[in-house]
């Protein structure tokens, strides 16, 4: 039943993004799903490993930044690019993280904060980043050599298929043994300890692998705008994945992506409002926070399982 | 003779049916059946006050004197808000573009975000009129054939202002410098007009932007010793700027020199502080009896005189709407070509021409701000010292590295 229920899900899921390119503005949908891919990164490891990270956008911008950099400069190919952004966030993943899990809870959030500062830091100094210019006109290229990305349809469709290859990973991951451990970590660390479990070591693949998820997210989100600022970078992005988790649903598989869409539709559609769009998205996660705590789908299931 | 009636009627009908695809084709030269200008621009930050609501305005008064219609479809404005952020200006054109069917885009303050703009009108062939953006780089090594840079660049305000100054004897520079485009553009521009008047730069500094607290910028400013501190950032930044170099004492032993100075900056500091200030200007509210006609349309709606930014803005919408008139068609090629074959000649510039590279060249003014006691009525700001002729203002074409100058 539950079997039957998941996979009518993913086809579902995949169904809709084949489809949606024609009913809705494609770079709309690509940028949601890059987030998207970013907010599940993020819930492996808020939601199964119960750590909040508040440096992650560290990940996501300097892997926008150094794979756009190799395209550009370098002139290698789309999927090369991308692949280096991914190395770039594990290993800034298996830093922060060794430094970061010796700490819980707040500091655990401070210390991820500040490291994520410095590479914030970084990308404002050195001028490969180009400062408050950012990297302008990254050419999206071929991929494989072969297929043309410029052409916006099949740039979607690339970034549908990195997105779903991230999204499976994340469940496969969820869903094993491995999976269960982080729970159990979540759930009761010194009872995961008492069992034998070698908890830190646990909790350093979770984030190295959220880590690296997140550098795939942002290396996409470069290639599809052409663009890696310090936007990508900075603390807010940091925090706006925080929000898309919550919104949508934290610990839930498909939450991060309902709450990615959530934000993305209401910064894109707000934005004539201007600076007043950070106030009304106060106010929806004043909202969300009150209202449903379990997030949209974590509230929405819930309503399910109890019929 | 009811039937003749039917058969007449009849006749009349099959003949519109017959009319009608013809009056199509001719509006099929315009796309969409609408010319839209979406004016991008800072509604929230700091160049709100330079740009903002005050470009939208402008280039809706464009739109109005033009008559609200071009070649027998209606010109509709529309704005967003950059927040000066490159990632913003690029979604946002790119948005416009696809979605809803802008033809040309105009102001793009912060020079990130302009050149990030401009980028996508040459992708999907439309037009940027860049008025608010400053750096030479649109005009140069980012220059592109759908692009025009309008009111000002870096260089021309740079070449006004440091070179007088210099002349004036304060030959030792120190720089403090917005980390952006435009804040490199204008340190490199400046050094370059300093070094041709005999001046030396001892050294400068890049703060983020936009910046808050400039102190240890100022102290390293202060330790150089240079006769004069250049500021190269703008707005609010270089007002909080002059503020504290007053508060630590800084400024009557070393002499403050902006790049680049707004009539809105002059109103917000006061002329008490703001006296004496040499600044050079494309446009100047108080300078003829037609800039003053025009100035005080745009008071009365906005209840602040225009910037040379506003004004700008105004400028090139009008020009771009002319450029459709004369083409015939909204089609970018077309209508640049237009743009560029046609000389600029209304209250904010005389005998201005677009070049090849897309700068429009017009003459600027070298001001100098009054003192209190010198100015007699509201806005009454600037002395004119100078009006430079726009091919003396500008880059030279031999100077710029733009190849569409090459052809």
């Amino acid at each position: 039943m539950t079997f039957d229920r998941t996979r009518l899900g993913f086809i579902a899921l995949v169904a809709a993004g084949l489809v949606a390119p024609y009913l809705i503005y494609p770079v709309f949908l690509m940028k949601g799903l890059c987030f998207a891919l970013f907010a599940c990164a993020f819930n492996l490891l808020l939601g199964y490993t119960g750590l909040l990270s508040f440096g992650h956008a560290a990940f996501f911008g300097s892997a926008a930044y150094l794979s756009g950099h190799v395209i550009k400069e370098l002139g290698v190919p789309p999927e090369v690019g991308i692949l280096i952004g991914t190395l770039l966030g594990l290993g800034l993943g298996l830093i922060f993280g060794s430094l970061a899990i010796r700490r819980q809870g707040i500091y655990f959030a401070m210390i991820t904060l500040a490291l994520a500062q410095m590479v914030f830091f970084l990308c404002l100094q050195i001028k490969e980043t180009g400062g408050e210019d950012g990297l302008q006109g990254i050419p999206r290229g071929r991929l494989f050599g072969a297929i043309d990305l410029s052409d916006t349809l099949t740039m979607y469709y690339f970034v549908l298929a990195v997105f779903l290859i991230g999204f499976f990973f994340i469940y496969r991951v969820v869903h094993s043994p491995f999976g269960q451990v982080l729970k159990a970590i979540r759930e009761n660390e010194p009872r995961a300890i008492s069992l034998g479990y070698d908890t830190d070591r646990f909790k350093l693949i979770a984030f190295v692998l959220s880590a690296g998820l997140s550098g795939l997210a942002g290396a996409t989100k470069a290639l599809v705008f052409q663009l890696a600022s310090l936007t990508d970078v900075h603390w807010q992005m940091s925090g706006e994945v925080v929000l898309m988790a919550l919104v949508g649903g934290v610990g839930t598989i498909y939450g991060p992506l309902a709450g990615a869409f959530i934000i993305v539709t209401m910064q894109n559609y707000l934005s004539g409002f201007g600076s007043w769009v950070t106030i009304i998205m106060g106010c929806v996660f004043v909202a969300c926070v009150l209202l449903f705590r379990k997030g949209v789908v974590g509230e929405l299931s819930g309503l399910l399982t109890r019929r | 003779m009811f039937k003749f009636k039917v058969v007449a009627a009849a006749l009349a009908g099959a003949a519109s049916a017959w009319l009608a695809p013809s009056a199509i084709a001719q509006s099929g030269k315009m796309s969409d059946g609408v010319v839209k200008i979406g004016v991008q621009t800072d509604l929230s930050g700091i160049y709100s006050d330079l740009a903002g609501q005050g470009s939208v305005l402008a280039a809706k008064m464009a739109a109005e004197d033009f008559g609200g219609k071009v070649n027998g479809v209606p010109i509709e404005v529309i704005a967003g808000d950059t927040q000066n952020k490159p990632d913003v200006a690029s979604n946002m054109a790119r948005r416009w573009f696809d979605e809803d069917k802008v033809d040309m885009i105009v102001d793009l303050p912060g020079s990130a975000a302009a050149l990030a703009a401009v980028k996508v009108a040459k992708e999907k062939n439309r037009i940027a009129m860049v008025s608010s953006g400053g750096t030479t780089r649109l005009t140069n090594e980012d220059c592109t054939d759908r692009t025009v840079h309008w009111a000002y660049d870096t260089y021309a305000l740079a070449n006004g202002t440091a070179r007088a100054v210099t002349q004036q004897g304060g030959d030792t520079w120190f720089f403090i410098t917005p980390d952006y485009a435009f804040g490199h553009s204008m340190e490199k521009d400046a050094s370059e007009a300093i070094k041709a008047a005999g001046g030396k730069v001892l050294g400068s500094v890049r703060h983020p932007f936009p910046g808050s607290d400039f102190s240890t910028y100022l102290l390293q400013a202060q330790s150089s010793g240079a006769k004069v501190i250049g500021l190269a950032n703008a707005a609010s930044d270089m007002m909080t700027t002059i503020k504290q170099a007053n508060e630590f004492g800084i400024s009557p032993k070393q002499r403050l020199a902006s790049m680049i100075v707004m009539i809105t900056d002059i109103h917000a500091m006061g002329l008490k502080t703001a006296q004496g200030l040499l600044s050079t200007d494309g446009f100047y509210w108080d300078l003829n009896d037609e800039t003053r006609a025009w100035s005080k349309r745009f008071f009365e709606r906005h209840k602040r005189m225009p910037t040379m930014i506003q004004a700008g803005v105004y400028s090139a919408t009008l020009h771009y709407l002319k450029s459709i008139k004369a083409a015939g068609t909204d089609e970018a090629g077309a209508v640049m070509a237009k743009i560029k074959a046609t000389p600029v000649n209304d209250f904010f510039a005389k005998n201005g021409k677009v070049r090849a590279d897309g700068r429009m060249v017009h003459d600027m003014l070298l001001t100098q701000v009054k003192s209190p006691a010198e100015s007699k009525y509201p806005w009454d700001y600037y002395k004119v010292l100078k009006v430079i002729p726009g091919d003396q203002a500008y880059m030279p074409v031999s100077k710029s590295v733009c190849p569409l100058n090459k052809k």
